[in-house]
């Protein structure tokens, strides 16, 4: 009944088509449904409206009330239902419309989802899914950019994911819905109408892996989410300088891919952390200390993090003085001895 | 009456409790005639200086909007969430506070602000983008303009119960739109003015949508209003596109609120005339002639109606209203002109009370790179050197 059961008969691949990550996390819920009739999607406004960012558009039409649904307005009621519908055989793939309006949920999603698996010794497991629009550089007016990864990866039993680009969208989407363990999946709003061109169903790496963006030898610039285009960016503003980075796209936060992150650590010696979330205590933090901790000995200076300040997302007008930009990035590795 | 969200309870004491009627009380019919003694529920007409001020007031706040919605197609703004059509609660919520009064907004409810005495620079600066409240809380007595649901409704209920506790007249008024109502929070600040006795008043207006989502999915009670017994306060089914009847039945509930009685839950009937927001398109999910149907209900047109007919607005007081709405419409234009005085270094002001180093450390590295942004962009334009750029140190 799910892609795990079914592996050995992959669908067809079919044309390539030009998608933005809103249209490939579209297709990857439509082909989920197609695939598995336990896959239900619910939440606000993700029925005839198709979602604010339109992810689920047209999927109402498609498969009817039964599995589309717009619910009424409370988040814990989302995600508190979604945790019943899976501990009776379904898939909920449910949607908190903004970051920060994920708030409402947090008891469900910290005292519930993650916990049933530990708690019922196994016995009960929760496969669902919690798409949230994730952070900010959209200028949006308050509430409408929060980065709140920091809440989930403190969390013990969530996965934690975040896409930078519409293959991984549509790939790693597919495969959070098949996943037997509950998924927080980040879907960075600034990225909604980034294109690729992609002959679907496109297999990626597997969620929650890290991949080499691009190679360099100097530095590696760790991001995930709405930060990756910003480090390839800053990659290829670095060339001029004679600086090589290497770009890792963390791609899951939870679990943490010590291999592939470590490896790169260790070839280039050094390394610095983006994110749009503020600095202190921010997943950062988690994945400068355990770097460090394995990699100690490898490393020629000290893994910075390049963050939003310390602060509450500023308005509109007063983003782009908070977000790290290419120029920042390059100032802060400046601040390193090098030789 | 039958009553179908009441199962095994003691009917006699439903029908001697406030339920609220099937039909929305009303003062003033859709034509513009005074409504049916049977609709009006014991309700009182204001008389005509209340109602021509309400009229004033809802025509100056209307153009407001109509002129905000369309410098944001123009791209001035950010976004912008119009009442167009919802006049009537907005207004009548205002009118029925006192100055020691507190209102609990949301998003929606800029007329509510500019009725208050907000200027509209101050209102604006939020949807464009500069801070994300614009305006003097303490001197308006306006909370921020909400936008999480609901949450505002229980900071309405606190306020309210330490008014209470002090011993002041101050009552609160929060504001809250339908699909808000099917939050926790809402329920929660129901529940908690109930049992309090807090002098609180809930006014839910109900336009009908949530973003794309018709009351049907919220609910399956006959109205809002109705939930109002289940926490054991009075609650009201009014006609929301009647000026009229919501300033009588909020004036009397603040009242009720100032004298001790607790909280009244009020639902304004209305309708949402444009849509959610500048980035939303109704047409995708609601039927076009819903709006003639609710253009003939308009609250303005209804009023204007029935005070040319008893008398009490003359064309030259309208063309003095309207001129007063346009002198509005224009400075809101012209202060769209104005570009807003925002620093980037105000962003480390205002977090905490008890200073930290590390803000002051980031407001100082910002101040630097403010400092090199400049320096590079004066070199730029004096064409000496393009290569002034920050980093790169190594
Ligand atoms: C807790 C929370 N969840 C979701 C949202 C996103 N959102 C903003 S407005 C809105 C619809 C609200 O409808 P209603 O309460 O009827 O008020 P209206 O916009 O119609 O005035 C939604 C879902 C939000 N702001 N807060
Ligand atoms: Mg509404």
């Amino acid at each position: 009944m799910t892609l795990h059961d079914t592996a050995p008969t992959p669908l067809p691949l079919r044309a390539p088509v030009t998608l933005t990550m809103a249209a490939a996390l579209n297709a990857a819920i439509q082909d989920a449904m197609r695939d598995d009739p336990t896959v239900v999607l619910f939440g606000e406004d993700v029925g005839p409206l198709g979602g604010v960012f339109r992810v689920t558009d047209g999927l109402y039409a498609e498969f009817g009330e039964s599995r589309v649904s717009d619910s009424p307005l409370a988040e814990s009621g989302i995600v508190g239902t979604a945790i019943g519908m899976a501990m009776y055989g379904l898939r909920p793939v449910v949607e908190m419309q903004f970051d920060a309006f994920s708030y409402p949920a947090f008891e469900q999603i910290v005292s519930h989802v993650a916990k049933m698996r530990n708690r019922t010794r196994g016995r009960i497991q929760l496969p669902l899914v919690i798409r949230i629009p994730y952070a900010g550089d959209i200028g949006g007016v308050e509430h409408h950019s929060d980065s709140s990864e920091a809440y989930w990866t403190a969390t013990p039993g969530l996965t934690v994911v975040s896409p930078s680009n519409p293959a991984d969208a549509y790939s790693m989407l597919r495969e959070a819905i098949t996943s037997d363990d509950p998924v927080i999946f980040l879907e960075p709003k600034s990225r909604y109408w980034a294109k690729a061109e992609l002959s679907l169903p496109v297999r990626t790496a597997a969620m929650n892996t890290a991949v080499v963006l691009r190679e360099g030898t100097d530095v590696t610039l760790i991001a995930y989410g709405p930060t990756v285009k910003t480090a390839v960016a800053t990659a290829e503003l670095a060339v001029a300088e004679g600086l090589s980075i290497e770009v890792v796209d963390l791609r899951s936060l939870s679990p943490f891919d010590d291999e592939t992150v470590g490896a790169s650590v260790r070839k280039t010696s050094r390394a610095a952390v983006l994110h749009e979330a503020a600095q202190f205590g921010g997943y950062g933090a988690e994945v400068a200390a355990r770097l460090t901790e394995r990699n100690f000995f490898h490393l020629a200076a000290p893994i910075l993090r390049i963050t939003g300040f310390d602060i509450p997302y500023p308005s509109p007008k007063l983003e782009e003085y908070f977000l790290p930009t290419p120029d920042r990035i390059l100032a802060a590795l400046g601040t390193w001895e090098w030789n | 009456m039958p009553h179908h969200c009441v199962m095994s309870l003691n009917v006699e004491s439903l029908v001697e409790s406030p339920l609220a009627a099937p039909r929305p009380l009303r003062l003033i019919d859709d034509t513009g005639r005074a409504a049916n003694p049977d609709e009006a529920g014991g309700l009182v007409l204001p008389d005509p200086a209340t109602l021509l001020s309400l009229y004033r007031r809802m025509v100056v706040a209307r153009r407001f909007d109509v002129q905000v919605t369309a410098l944001t197609r123009q791209g001035r703004l950010a976004t912008y969430p119009s009442a167009l059509g919802q006049e009537a609660c907005e207004i009548a919520a205002v009118a029925a506070l006192g100055p020691e009064d507190w209102l609990f907004p949301t998003y929606r409810d800029s007329m509510a602000l500019l009725t208050r005495g907000v200027p509209a620079e101050h209102i604006l600066a939020s949807f464009r983008g500069d801070w994300h409240s614009g305006y003097d809380q303490n001197a308006h007595r306006i909370a921020p303009q909400a936008t999480p649901l609901a949450t505002q409704a229980l900071h309405a209920v606190g306020l309210a119960t330490a008014s209470k506790l002090k011993r002041d007249a101050t009552v609160a008024l929060t504001l809250l739109g339908d699909g808000a109502t099917s939050e926790g929070d809402a329920h929660e600040a129901f529940n908690f003015a109930a049992v309090w006795q807090a002098p609180v008043v809930f006014v839910v207006q109900n336009n009908q949508f949530a973003i794309s989502v018709p009351l049907d999915k919220q609910m399956r009670c006959r109205t809002i209003a109705d939930k109002a017994i289940g926490y054991g306060m009075p609650g009201y089914f009014v006609d929301g596109n009647d000026v009229a009847a919501m300033y009588a039945v909020t004036s009397t509930a603040v009242q009720n609120a100032r004298a001790g009685q607790g909280p009244t839950l009020i639902e304004g009937l209305t309708y949402r005339m444009e849509a959610h927001t500048n980035s939303d398109d109704p047409s995708r999910y609601r039927d076009a002639g819903d709006l003639e149907i609710w253009r003939r209900r308009d609250p303005i047109t209804r009023l204007d109606t029935y005070l040319g007919e008893i008398g009490a607005l003359s064309d030259a007081e309208r063309a003095d209203i309207r001129a007063e709405a346009e002198d509005l419409a224009a400075d809101t234009r012209e202060c769209m002109t104005r570009s807003a005085p925002v620093d980037p270094l105000e962003l480390f002001e205002h977090v905490y009370a008890t200073p930290r180093a590390a803000l002051a450390e980031q407001r100082a590295f910002l101040a630097v790179e403010l400092a090199e942004h400049a320096a590079a962009s004066v070199a730029a334009d004096t064409a000496e050197s393009s290569t002034a750029q920050s980093g790169g140190t190594r």
